[in-house]
């Protein structure tokens, strides 16, 4: 089978299983694992080697670790140390106690049970996640409980692969075939352990200085070349680079990407780099769950169906009762710890590898491997399934109003300001001056440096990209800002969000009466030119300036403004005609001399009354002198 | 806050939009900055849209102690940039309720010019009632906040005819300005 072959068959599995599966409402993972079976090795053998697609496709739990690290400041993940180290260090005792009682109970010898219960303690981070991002719940309460387990298995697998050999029968020889298998491309597997733990301390530190310090500069030399794929490679080489460095000193590639991620969150380019590597995630992702539908052993499930089933229940029962018990011990209400609990009920992606390692390390039998294998699978299978009815059973109306807590930095902001620049700038801060959160766009690299220095964040990108308003909070914001400089980006950003987020209230920076016009009929709801109010002020000091009383000619000066702003909406109908435009304009002067004449005859009668007033008696309004 | 050289400290609000159409009250303004001590807020100028600087406000306040409140009158009262700067400077906290303590001790006199008579002041005139009473609201907030209310200080029209009327009212009002920082500058403690 040609590549493109493999490719296309991926790919249509993916188009076709995802959307339908979502629209059943059972979520996309559950379509892409049924994708899987049809096109495996036992339906329709469209698919060669699976193991090495799969392989490549873990490459997308690399990218969605990075992606939820962007998310997570280094502030918010230490908030975060109780449901990591607290809540996931018990679930993986817990869980892993139960279940290998479970075993004992059904005959397994004891080194078996316990390599079986700490394997299957293990849930799936893609699927979990995938599932709850889905279900909109990944930001909330439980969506951080869930996540600080999954973390704290994924930092977990490294010492689990350095622990199942001690449990194999055959000693010595074992370990060492064990270790040869883990430890791949470790290239420090026969250093002493103080200097593997030096070795690892250094390249967490590298990961922080370099991250930290030496992305910026490039990013910002990529941003000024204006390129969008040398944008999202570097991304991606980025991730890569993470990984692999973790990789070299024996810790988890994804954990590397996490921690790549945290790094960067302080970064400005943190959106662009989010937008631009979402992509990979899902496609990856979902590839992944293929393959692992792919991989299941259909003639063994179809051979052992009691057994099997038997196997799945128990374990997910097991799994889900004790995190539930957890929840309530961590105080969490029964709702949450109930979603919790069967959201992590199934077997993890790391199974599939500590499984076939424990084989290897003579500490499993190949036949009950393969037996867990599929029970995994089935499990990951059974998931989006559990989750639906567990949200069916504690559903209740009164959940409806009731806003997560916020933990994760995902963006709410009021307003969305695009362009920060002389003009933007003042309309951020009097937002964020008056309590207004903003969260703001900005494509020069230079302003963003000078912002930086005065200390304000600001993201680097496009306002115009759909994508990016999105990720700076376009669905949630109230209100957007448009604004930049250029006239005609502006247009095309106020139809954009017109378009897209119809809930937005669009205010436009307008370069002069004609654009603002243009930006109207675009759908914009409010409009200024952005020369009109300076322009305004100064005039009213030039009046000043000759002489006159400062409430003088700040009436005169905003008398001018109503007087223009009736004209602006008067002339409206006429802004594509230049001729009757320009006659009108002329028209409309002498009606302005007559508005200044008015007020100016007000003052008058208030002040200087005196002498022919007298005749006709006293002025109540006009006592003054 | 005790006055410098034996004499109270004088806040001056003066509070005339078109004070350049005006006669009286310039030469009242100058008489009264020809006298030491006297600080002048000279409102429409500073405030020409109407966003009074509370805090500065509040601090020229505490620091003087006799408080005059120069206007026109227009339709029996102030005009509204007088009004909006004590609404937004003579807060709770600051002028009354619990520890709005800052004015209390103070004096509070009122100089109104009017080109109506004074016969237009009685209850047969055209206006029916006194300055006095057309002048309650501000007794009221004096007394409220703890100040000496002062007998106001008013220029009627007939006054003010021709410059001899000017310079009359001028040096009047500062004799009266003079006399009574002098009154209290006697009741204040000296340090010295």
């Amino acid at each position: 089978m040609t590549v493109l072959t493999q490719i296309f068959v991926y790919l249509a599995a993916a188009v076709v299983s995802g959307p339908a599966a979502k629209r059943l409402g059972l979520g996309s993972v559950l379509g892409y694992l049924v994708a899987g079976v049809v096109i495996g090795p036992h339906v329709l053998k469209l698919v060669g080697a699976i193991e090495d697609v799969r392989r490549a496709s873990e490459f997308g739990v690399v990218i969605l670790l990075f992606l939820i690290g962007l998310e997570l400041r280094p502030a918010l993940l230490w908030n975060l140390r109780r449901a990591i180290f607290g809540l996931g260090l018990a679930q993986m005792l817990a869980v892993g106690a139960a279940l290998a009682a479970g075993a004992v109970v059904l005959g397994l010898t004891g080194r078996e049970a316990i390599a079986t219960g700490l394997i299957l303690a293990l849930s799936s981070t893609a699927i979990v996640l995938q599932l709850l991002d889905e279900k909109g719940l990944r930001r909330g309460p439980v969506g951080l409980a869930v996540f600080g387990v999954l973390l704290f298995q994924d930092l977990a697998v490294i010492p689990l692969l350095a622990f199942l050999p001690l449990l194999a029968v055959g000693g010595a020889a074992a370990v060492h075939d064990a270790e040869a298998a883990a430890h791949g491309i470790n290239l420090i597997g026969d250093w002493p352990a103080w200097a593997q733990g030096l070795a690892v301390l250094g390249a967490v530190l590298a990961l922080v200085v370099g991250g930290r310090y030496l992305t910026q500069p490039v990013f910002r030399y990529i941003a000024r070349a204006g390129l969008r794929e040398a944008f999202t490679a570097f991304a991606l080489l980025l991730v890569v680079g993470a990984a692999l460095l973790m990789q070299l000193v024996g810790m988890s590639p994804a954990l590397g990407a996490f921690l790549a991620g945290v790094v960067l969150a302080e970064s400005e380019f943190r959106r662009e780099l989010e937008t631009d590597i979402e992509p990979f995630r899902g496609l990856l992702l979902g590839l992944f769950f293929i393959t692992v539908g792919a991989g299941l052993n259909v003639p063994l499930v179809l051979s052992r169906p009691v057994d099997l089933a038997l196997v799945v229940l128990g374990v997910m029962a097991l799994k889900g009762l004790v995190m539930f018990g957890l929840g309530l011990l961590f105080r969490g209400p029964w709702r949450d710890a109930g979603t919790a609990a069967v959201a992590l009920a199934q077997g993890g992606e790391f199974a599939f590898v500590l499984l076939s390692f424990a084989v290897t390390a003579h500490v499993l039998g190949a036949d009950l491997a393969a037996l867990l294998t599929a029970a995994v699978a089935l499990s990951m299978a059974a998931t989006p399934v559990a989750l639906t009815a567990w949200e069916q059973l504690a559903r209740t109306p009164a959940r409806a109003g009731a806003e997560p807590v916020n933990a994760f930095e995902e963006e709410t902001p009021d307003a969305l300001v695009i362009g920060f620049g002389r003009f933007g700038q003042i309309v951020g801060r009097v937002l964020t001056a008056n309590g207004f959160t903003t969260s703001v766009l900005e494509n020069s690299v230079e302003q963003i440096e000078l912002l930086r220095r005065f200390g304000r964040r600001v993201y680097y990108g496009d306002g115009a990209r759909l994508d990016l308003l999105r990720a700076a909070g376009a669905e949630r914001a109230k209100v957007i800002v448009v604004a930049v400089g250029d006239k005609d980006k502006a247009t095309e950003i106020v139809e954009i969000a017109r378009e897209t987020f119809p809930h937005l209230k669009v205010l436009a920076r307008a370069f002069d009466r004609r654009h603002a016009y243009e930006l109207l009929d675009k759908g914009a709801h409010i409009v200024e030119r952005e020369t009109f109010e300076g322009g305004l002020a100064m005039a009213a000091e030039t009046l000043r300036g000759l002489g006159w009383r400062a409430y003088r000619a700040e009436r005169a000066a905003r008398l001018f403004r109503l007087h223009d702003e009736r004209m602006f909406e008067q002339l409206r109908p006429l802004w594509g005609d230049e001729e009757r435009f320009a006659i009108a304009s002329r028209e409309s002067s002498p009606r302005m001399d007559d508005l200044l004449r008015s007020d100016l005859e007000r003052a008058v009668t208030h002040t200087e009354g005196e002498s022919e007033e007298e005749a006709k008696g006293p002025d109540p309004g006009a006592f003054g002198c | 806050m005790p006055g410098q050289d034996d004499t109270a400290r004088t806040l001056l609000v003066l509070a005339h939009p078109a004070l350049e159409r005006a006669r009286m009250n310039p030469a009242l303004a100058d008489a009264a900055q020809a006298l030491p001590g006297v600080t002048l807020r000279d409102l429409y100028e500073l405030y020409p849209d109407f966003t009074v600087d509370v805090r500065t406000e509040q601090k020229l306040l505490l620091e003087h102690d006799l408080i005059v409140l120069q206007f026109p009158l227009f339709w029996y009262s102030a005009p509204s940039l007088l009004k909006e700067w004590i609404d937004a400077v003579w807060l709770k906290g600051f002028a009354y309720g619990p520890r709005g303590v800052a004015l209390r001790g103070k004096t509070l006199l009122c100089v109104i010019s009017t080109s109506a008579s004074a016969a237009d002041f009685t209850p047969e005139g055209d206006y029916r009632f006194s300055l006095t009473e057309f002048l309650r609201p501000f007794e009221q907030t004096a007394r409220y906040c703890g100040l000496k209310w002062a007998e106001p200080f008013v220029v009627f029209g007939e006054d003010a005819a021709g410059d001899d009327g000017l310079r009359r009212n001028a040096e009047a009002y500062r004799d009266r300005l003079s006399e009574l920082a002098a009154q209290i500058a006697r009741t204040l403690p000296t340090d010295g």
